[in-house]
Parts: C-alpha cells; sequence; structure tokens
C-alpha cells in the first residue's frame, strides 16, 4: 500500500494546517503538491514567472517542509512556478535554499528540469517527431523558433528516476498533473488504472469532496484500487463527488491521456467506505505504442496597451455600441494616416463591460445599465507603437460625440494617465507530443544539497 | 419552454487545457437529467457558442446526471480576441438557452 499526502490542489492555494497535520499523523509515503498549470494564461509561461506571490509560495512550501521533516518522507512539487520552465524551477529552489537555511535543516534535493530548447524542438518538428493533438494550431519550424519558452510534461517515469536518487525534496519542471501523485504507487506495484485514476482524483486536492477550499486529501494506492479520504473537518468524499472530478476541465470524462498511455474509467466502480472516504476499483491503464510527452510553447504576440473610460450619460449609454464602433473606425485611420504601421500589423478594439464584454456578437441579452466601462484593447509590434495608438486612441474615449451637432461630451477616466502599458503578450503556440525513445531523452535530473 | 439554467443544478464551464472549453451540466436528478438529454439538442449548444457541430463532443452521464460537452475552444485561451481567461463565462449562455 502506497499513501499519498496531498496538501492542496495547487502550492499558493492554501492548506488547512490541521488537516495536514492530521495527514502526516497517519504516517504518508509522500508529500505531493502541484505548482502550477496553464489555466492562468500564456503569459507565465511566456515569461518564464510563477503567477503566485514568493511570500505566499515560501510561507507554504515552509509548511510543507516542516511536516516532510516531521514524516521522514520525500516531498515533491510538480510544475513548479506557474509554468514548470527552469526559470521557476530555479526561483522555487532559491525559496527552498532559503528555508531550509532557516529552518537549519540540510536536505538533499532532486531538481527535474522540462524546458527544451526551440532550435531542438523545431529539429525534431523537422524530423517528424512531433504530432500535432487535436485542435492543435498550424505551426511551422519557425513557429517553435519564435517561442520563449517550451516545455515538456514530464510523466510517472521521470518522477520515479527523482524519486530514486533518494532525495528529501523534488522540484520538478512541467509535469502532469497527475504524475507527481501517481509515480510512487506505480514504483510500489500498485495498480497502474487505479494509481493515474487517483491521481486524476487528487490532483485539485480537495476539489474531489465537499468543502473543495479546505485543500488536504489522502489516497492509499494498492494492488486492486484506491480509497480516497479528505482530511478537514465537514470535508466528506462521495461516489458523487468522486466520480464527477473526472469532469473537471477534462475534455473527455473517462480518458485520460498521459506519457505512456492512457487511462480509461468507463468501468470503474465507485463505493462510499464511510461518509467520508471512497474506494474506487476497475480503472484501466492502456500503454501505449510510442512513449511521447506533451509540449507546452509560449511565443511573444506583440504589446499590449490597455485605455478604460466609463460612460454615465444614459443617450451615451443607450448608443454605446453605434459611438464605440465609430470611435474604432475613425480611430484606425487617423494610425494608418499618422503612423508607419500595416493596417494588419494591430488590432484596437473597444469592449463594453456591462452590455457585450462577454460574447461580443454570441451575446444573446440585452437590457439598460446603469453604466458601461468601455475598455480599449491595443496590440501592436513594439510597445512604443502600441502606447503611441493609446494615445492617438486617448482623445477619442474622452470627448467622442454621437452628432457633429452637439456641444463636445466629455467622459470619465479612471487614471491619469489612461493608458496601461501591459508590455509583451505571449500566446499559446503547441498542442502537440514529442516522440520519446527514452521517457528521460527530454529532461534533466540533477542532485545537490541545500541548507 | 424554459430557460435551461431553471431545470437543473449548474451550469459550469471550464477550460480543459488552452485549445479545449469544457462544459458540465448538473443536472441534479434523474427527471431533469431525463428532460435535459430529450430537449437539448447538441446543434443548439453548436448555434449559441458559433462552434462546429462535427468537433462538439456530447457526453451523457446517467450515472452522474451530468450531460456535458466539449469544443475545441472558441478561441485559444489568451489569444488577443480571447475574452475569457479561464472559460468561466460560456456556462451563463448555455444556461440561458431555452429548451
Amino acid at each position: 500500500m502506497t499513501r499519498v499526502l496531498i496538501p492542496s490542489g495547487a502550492l499558493g492555494l492554501n492548506y488547512d494546517p490541521d488537516a495536514l497535520a492530521r495527514g502526516i499523523a497517519a504516517k504518508p509515503d509522500i508529500i505531493a503538491i502541484d505548482g502550477g498549470s496553464t489555466d492562468s494564461g500564456p503569459s507565465y509561461l511566456g515569461r518564464g514567472v510563477s503567477k503566485y506571490a514568493r511570500s505566499s509560495t515560501k510561507r507554504e512550501w515552509g509548511g510543507l517542509m516542516e511536516a516532510r521533516a516531521a514524516a521522514n518522507v520525500p516531498l515533491v512539487i510538480g510544475t513548479a512556478g506557474t509554468c514548470g520552465a527552469d526559470a521557476t524551477v530555479d526561483w522555487m529552489l532559491d525559496i527552498t535554499r532559503e528555508i531550509a537555511a532557516e529552518q537549519g535543516r540540510p536536505l538533499k534535493v532532486a531538481v527535474l528540469r522540462s524546458s527544451q530548447d526551440p532550435t531542438h524542438i523545431a529539429e525534431a518538428f523537422e524530423a517528424g517527431e512531433i504530432t500535432p493533438l487535436s485542435a492543435a494550431p498550424d505551426i511551422t519550424s519557425e513557429t517553435i523558433r519564435s517561442c520563449s519558452n517550451i516545455v515538456a510534461l514530464a510523466g510517472a517515469e521521470q518522477i520515479a528516476a527523482a524519486l530514486k536518487t533518494g532525495a528529501d525534496i523534488i522540484i520538478a519542471g512541467r509535469t502532469t498533473d497527475t504524475a507527481i501523485i501517481a509515480a510512487l504507487p506505480l514504483m510500489q506495484g500498485g495498480h497502474a488504472g487505479g494509481a493515474w485514476h487517483g491521481a486524476k482524483i487528487g490532483e485539485c486536492g480537495a476539489l474531489c469532496a465537499t468543502n473543495p477550499q479546505s485543500g488536504v486529501i489522502m489516497i492509499d494506492f494498492d494492488a486492486t484500487g484506491f480509497t480516497v479520504t479528505p482530511l478537514a473537518d465537514g470535508a466528506h468524499a462521495s461516489p458523487h463527488t468522486v466520480s464527477a472530478h473526472m469532469l473537471y476541465e477534462n475534455s473527455d470524462p473517462f480518458i485520460l491521456y498521459e506519457p505512456g498511455g492512457h487511462l480509461d474509467v468507463t468501468r470503474a466502480s465507485y463505493t462510499a467506505l464511510d461518509e467520508t472516504s471512497v474506494r474506487v476499483e476497475g480503472s484501466e491503464w492502456v500503454p501505449s505504442d510510442r512513449y511521447t510527452v506533451k509540449l507546452e510553447g509560449a511565443r511573444p504576440a506583440g504589446a499590449r496597451t490597455v485605455v478604460m473610460a466609463l460612460l454615465r450619460d444614459p443617450r451615451y449609454v443607450a448608443n454605446a455600441a453605434d459611438w464605440a464602433q465609430d470611435i474604432v473606425t475613425k480611430c484606425r485611420a487617423k494610425v494608418l494616416d499618422r503612423m508607419d504601421i500595416a493596417a494588419d500589423a494591430f488590432t484596437l478594439e473597444l469592449r463594453l463591460i456591462g452590455q457585450s464584454a462577454s460574447f461580443g456578437a454570441l451575446e444573446t441579452r440585452a437590457s439598460d445599465p446603469v453604466e458601461i466601462g468601455v475598455i480599449g484593447i491595443i496590440t501592436a509590434p513594439s510597445e512604443d507603437q502600441a502606447a503611441e495608438i493609446g494615445k492617438l486612441l486617448n482623445p477619442y474615449l474622452l470627448h467622442h460625440p454621437l452628432t457633429q451637432e452637439e456641444e463636445q461630451p466629455t467622459f470619465a477616466f479612471l487614471f491619469s494617465p489612461p493608458e496601461m502599458h501591459q508590455g509583451t503578450v505571449y500566446e499559446f503556440a503547441l498542442n502537440h507530443v514529442l516522440h520519446l525513445a527514452d521517457p528521460m531523452d527530454a529532461f534533466k535530473l540533477e542532485v545537490l544539497t541545500v541548507g | 419552454m424554459a430557460e435551461l439554467r431553471t431545470l437543473v443544478t449548474k451550469v459550469r464551464s471550464k477550460n480543459a487545457g488552452p485549445f479545449w472549453l469544457t462544459i458540465d451540466i448538473f443536472c441534479g436528478d434523474a427527471q431533469a437529467y431525463a428532460r435535459v438529454v430529450r430537449d437539448l439538442k447538441t446543434e443548439q449548444i453548436a448555434g449559441a457558442l458559433h462552434a462546429d457541430s462535427q468537433t462538439l463532443k456530447r457526453f451523457d452521464m446517467p450515472d452522474l446526471n451530468v450531460v456535458k460537452f466539449s469544443l475545441p475552444r472558441p478561441t485559444v485561451q489568451g489569444s488577443i480576441g480571447d475574452r475569457d481567461m479561464h472559460g468561466a463565462s460560456w456556462a451563463a449562455l448555455v444556461g440561458e438557452l431555452d429548451i
């Protein structure tokens, strides 16, 4: 039996310390926590930075390092620093060094790096070693070379290699959400379908139970399946909450693709052991013919400037869509007249918050709002060009009249200056898998001592 | 005719990775589930989201009283035209469909 303690769905989301203490008292074999995902968008991978505050990360990681010392078992984080690029792995390692020094406890740390050299990935693409997944963007080797960061998602094999070093702490770059949980049960002979299914159920912490914000859960893996138990007061898992978690952020609720195969839960059975724990058996692991790892990449897509204004005048609120369309037409013409920029090199869009900002043309409802927030969104090749277009848009958002006859109106700006510069923006560029002869081929493992 | 959201417990939408969107309709009980399965047409969802019904995947899940739809994201997450980083709002559009 392998007992995995999962403190929360992600480091930075907080965990219930009492529930964590309960988990440590139950003598887990490993503590595993996820550090990120793509869900916050392409900027984090594009820049190679964490979404969560360093102070929160340090506080929570420090608590987990204390818990690890008490349990004397490995502590593993996957997708360190939101995106799992080498830069955020180093950021996490730096935080770990600080804590180890403060806690006065030397530690053996295994670092698993997932970043890829875009040139090597472009060569692999040209050699036919990269295959698109469903709904993948069309790419060329030039697309790949233009990525600022590319990561490969490690699976259980790479985490197992890190665990075999005997490290106290494993800081992994990009991994699948499940790999950090499934790896040890698989190493110890657990049921493969159960290991991956339990890992999927556990990857968001207590989201598979009632009181989902409480975070901490424990999963016992064995030769026939797994048992999941949330540890916070008032948190309960039921066959419904556990099986429903397969829906979450999954395009297919029965199949989950992982490096080396896929999980099929079509025939899984869910049984309540008591009012808190659920037993799951019957999940199947189907090995694939070739070993592949998924790639994620982000590349610069220009620079963005944002300008906001508020419409409160009832006549302007009622005619906001026409007003905004007129501004876009006139301002685009002015940009082309006064700047050296091609029409397809920049975008200028006004979204009307309170009216149609969520869905644009797909919106089916209409009502008379009290006010409308107008957000002007500009993207251009450079920060200077985006800022310049923002300045050209500024007078329109301040004074543009519905008719030529009326006295010049003025609208509300929130700030001086009203333009907000976001700098370089990024886009996700890859939804592909890379074929590997050996699972470690795309990853680097390093062992060092800290503290 | 009734709005879907008034017949079910919850409609949830989320990213399923940067390139896919998934919408879960939690019907609550077998009766509501049977009505949603019968009356909510895949084409209606495709129309509301301007999606291609050929790429729209539908899962009717009686064990959970859930009807699930997954589709290539109408705009890739975080791309310049995207309006909703986490795919959170689409649930409202689906919940307001009349069935």
